[in-house]
């Protein structure tokens, strides 16, 4: 962002004085995400930058907690890795199902009180995870399955169900409507309308629900920690007693392996986003 | 001419305003289908749930169901003197019954939170009682200890009578219910809650400060930038938001420890020694740096869109007439985001009011919320009706916001990423 030529003195150092803050707060965002990939492959165990890691020196580096990770004795990783990939995967499914259907029906101008069961729908989202915590947990423990997957699942798809309501919702506000009219009048089934006409192109809306409700599970730990015995352990679970015990390396391992997934999932999210605003013709 | 207006039919002779009016209510009831699974299904799993917790945080059956008979007898007792001869037959009665089943400790802990000195005398009571001969019952206990003949002692375990009860809202506010039924303080040094509740709400607040003082001059220059540097700045938000939350406390424990990058930083630029370093973590320092920095993308995404939609021409307008810089942006400029500054402040304060897993990993004692106080009730004390109370009292808050955010941007316009 050039100045032109004309800008007096003062101006000119206010827009400076602008971009230094401006960098200040872009390093305070992104910066802490970059302290963890030096440190996960240091060699030795404190989580600070050695003499050696200052000096690039070789020998300070290791891979060694990546082993730890993967291989290492007693480790609840791999246990974690698996639950939460499978709450995660049920849960998003879930979410997705039930969320756009939802959704579909929301949009609709004939849904009456859109106002109040929309903001049921949303509250998930809006009531703190602490309470949403206790009252699924009360829920849970009622019907027995606290310390079960199910239970970890149900509990996954309410608090994923918002966002999939609230991006398939913005997806069909900009849709039109005629294309389901012509379909209708050329003799198609509403179902049959639903999977050829609409659902390919609300598509992308609804991925990227499905990922917002895929990362809620997948870093969901308040709940979890009310519902899980043993056998549910999540990567969440692990990493919170991690960080509140024993702080150790293999944790910036997995939290190096956790920021990379988010990478891809943010990459695909955005492409998903300026695909779909292709698709509803939104030019910016 | 006929000035009557004729009913218009359909082709089935059906008047046409009829038809019209069945076809919509049909689309309203296929309309309705479509959400009733996910309604049903938050209903049962969620917001019923939420309604048991108010009925658990004022349930206070327990005495209730140990003393039928005491309270039934009591009905009739004015309070102002000792009760009946009957009052206390069945009082021995009741008591004989959960001495039998083993659960009197329960009752004596209850009665002695309710009126210091119960616990004493239900002891000896219950040692005496084995040799009372039959009538004449209510001499026999006054006998036991001086307590009883104190009227003080029998309101005591009439006020616990009724099956529901504040009481567990009164402690979240530290106050109690006095023997003559008047609300009051508890004594200062051990007032807790108040301070846990101011504590949240300031947190909250300057969290929300911090992150419009940050957020501000971010979403500015992304919006007015162009396009192929904005969207590779906007990675550096949406990289943050899309990663765990507990990656990013976990770093923030790095940096902030004493050993850490941002305490070497400072000892290089000579602003601590080296064997002074201040404790940056376990305290509100650290909770308020690692909160800001995990909630400012939800500062700066709704600041962004408002921004986004307000035209540079405004600004280079304001110029042309005469404003300076300035002037322009605080004339022009300013009023036009506010209410993106509505949407994104509001996001933040009621996420940072519930916030539970950062102020509990670096928050240390002067840092924890009312969250942590909740969950520690939940899983430690076991006082599952103080926590409920906490988070319905959390709850309420949170709504009120959440009304207010509805009304300033209406929820159908959260916009994520």
């Amino acid at each position: 962002m050039a100045l032109p030529s004309y800008t007096e003195t003062r101006y000119r150092i206010w827009h400076y004085f602008y971009l230094f803050i401006c960098t200040c707060v872009f390093v305070y965002l992104i910066a802490p995400l970059f302290v963890i990939f030096p440190l996960s492959f240091s060699a030795d165990e404190f989580l600070v930058f050695s003499e050696g890691m200052k000096r690039l020196d070789p020998d300070a580096f290791s891979t060694r907690w990546y082993k730890d990770m993967v291989w290492g004795t007693k480790n609840p990783w791999g246990l974690a890795a698996k639950n939460s990939l499978t709450v995660a995967f049920f849960a998003t499914i879930g979410s997705v199902l039930i969320g756009t259907l939802a959704a579909v029906g929301l949009s609709s101008r004939h849904m009456p009180y859109k106002g109040i069961i929309m903001a049921i729908l949303i509250s998930p989202m809006i009531v703190p995870l602490i309470i949403s915590g206790v009252a699924i947990f009360f829920f849970m423990a009622k019907v027995g399955l606290a310390a079960t997957h199910t239970g970890i699942i149900i509990a996954h798809i309410i608090l994923g169900t918002p966002f999939v309501v609230i991006t398939v919702t913005a997806t069909l506000s900009g849709f039109d409507h005629s294309v389901t009219r012509a379909a209708a009048s050329l003799g198609s089934t509403p179902i049959n309308t639903f999977m050829k006409i609409t659902l390919p192109l609300i598509l992308p809306g609804v991925i990227s629900g499905g990922l917002f409700a895929f990362v809620t599970s997948f870093d969901e730990v308040v709940v979890v920690l009310f519902l899980a015995g043993l056998e549910n352990t999540t990567i969440p679970i692990q990493m919170w007693i991690g960080l509140r015990e024993q702080l150790s390396p293999t944790i910036l391992a997995v939290a190096t392996c956790l920021i990379i997934m988010s990478t891809l999932i943010l990459v695909t999210a955005e492409l998903l986003r300026r695909r779909s605003e292709r698709l509803r013709g939104i030019n910016r | 001419m006929n000035t009557e207006t004729k009913q218009i039919l359909t082709s089935d002779g059906i008047p046409l305003e009829q038809s019209l009016k069945k076809a919509e209510r049909i689309n309203k009831i296929k309309a309705f289908l479509l959400v009733a699974p996910l309604l049903l299904f938050l209903l049962i799993t969620y917001i019923f749930p939420i309604g048991e917790m108010f009925s658990r945080s004022i349930d206070d059956k327990m005495i209730t169901n140990m003393l039928p008979k005491t309270f039934k007898a009591m009905e009739s007792w004015d309070g102002q003197e000792l009760p009946s001869e009957e009052v206390f037959e069945s009082f021995l009665i009741d008591y004989q019954v959960l001495i039998d089943a083993k659960i009197q400790g329960k009752l004596t802990q209850r009665l002695n939170k309710e009126k210091n000195g119960f616990n004493s005398i239900l002891k000896k009571l219950k040692r005496k009682m084995k040799k009372f001969e039959d009538g004449n019952y209510k001499e026999q206990v006054l006998s036991v200890h001086k307590r009883f003949k104190d009227v003080a002692y029998w309101r005591a375990i009439k006020r616990t009578a009724p099956p529901y009860s504040v009481a567990k809202y009164l402690k979240a506010v530290d106050m109690f219910e006095d023997e003559n039924g008047n609300y009051v303080q508890v004594e200062e040094k051990r007032r807790i809650y108040k301070k846990l509740w101011i504590r949240t709400f300031e947190v909250a607040f300057f969290v929300t400060i911090f992150c419009f003082l940050m957020g501000y001059p971010i979403a500015h220059l992304l919006a007015t930038i162009p396009m192929k540097y904005s969207n590779l700045l906007m990675i550096c938000v949406l990289l943050p938001f899309w990663t765990s939350l507990l990656v990013r406390t976990a770093s923030w424990m790095i940096l902030l420890q004493q050993q850490g990058l941002v305490n070497d930083f400072f000892v290089l630029i000579g602003l601590v020694a080296d064997n002074n370093r201040p404790e940056m973590m376990y305290n509100k320092v650290g909770t308020y740096v690692a909160m800001s920095q995990i909630l400012l993308p939800f500062m700066v995404l709704p600041l962004y869109s408002v921004m986004k939609t307000v035209s540079p021409s405004l600004m280079r307008a304001g110029k042309s007439l005469g404003g300076t810089p300035f002037v322009s942006f605080w004339k022009i400029y300013f009023p036009l985001t506010v209410s993106g500054i509505g949407a994104g402040s509001l996001l933040v304060f009621i996420l940072a009011v519930g916030y539970y897993i950062t102020p509990e990993l670096v928050g240390g004692a002067s840092g924890k919320l009312i969250s942590n106080q909740i969950a520690y009730h939940m899983k430690q004390t076991l006082d599952w009706s103080f926590a409920s109370a906490m988070g319905l009292m959390l709850l309420c808050g949170v709504m009120a916001i959440y009304w207010v955010y509805n009304k300033l941007v209406g929820i159908d316009n959260i916009k994520l990423g």
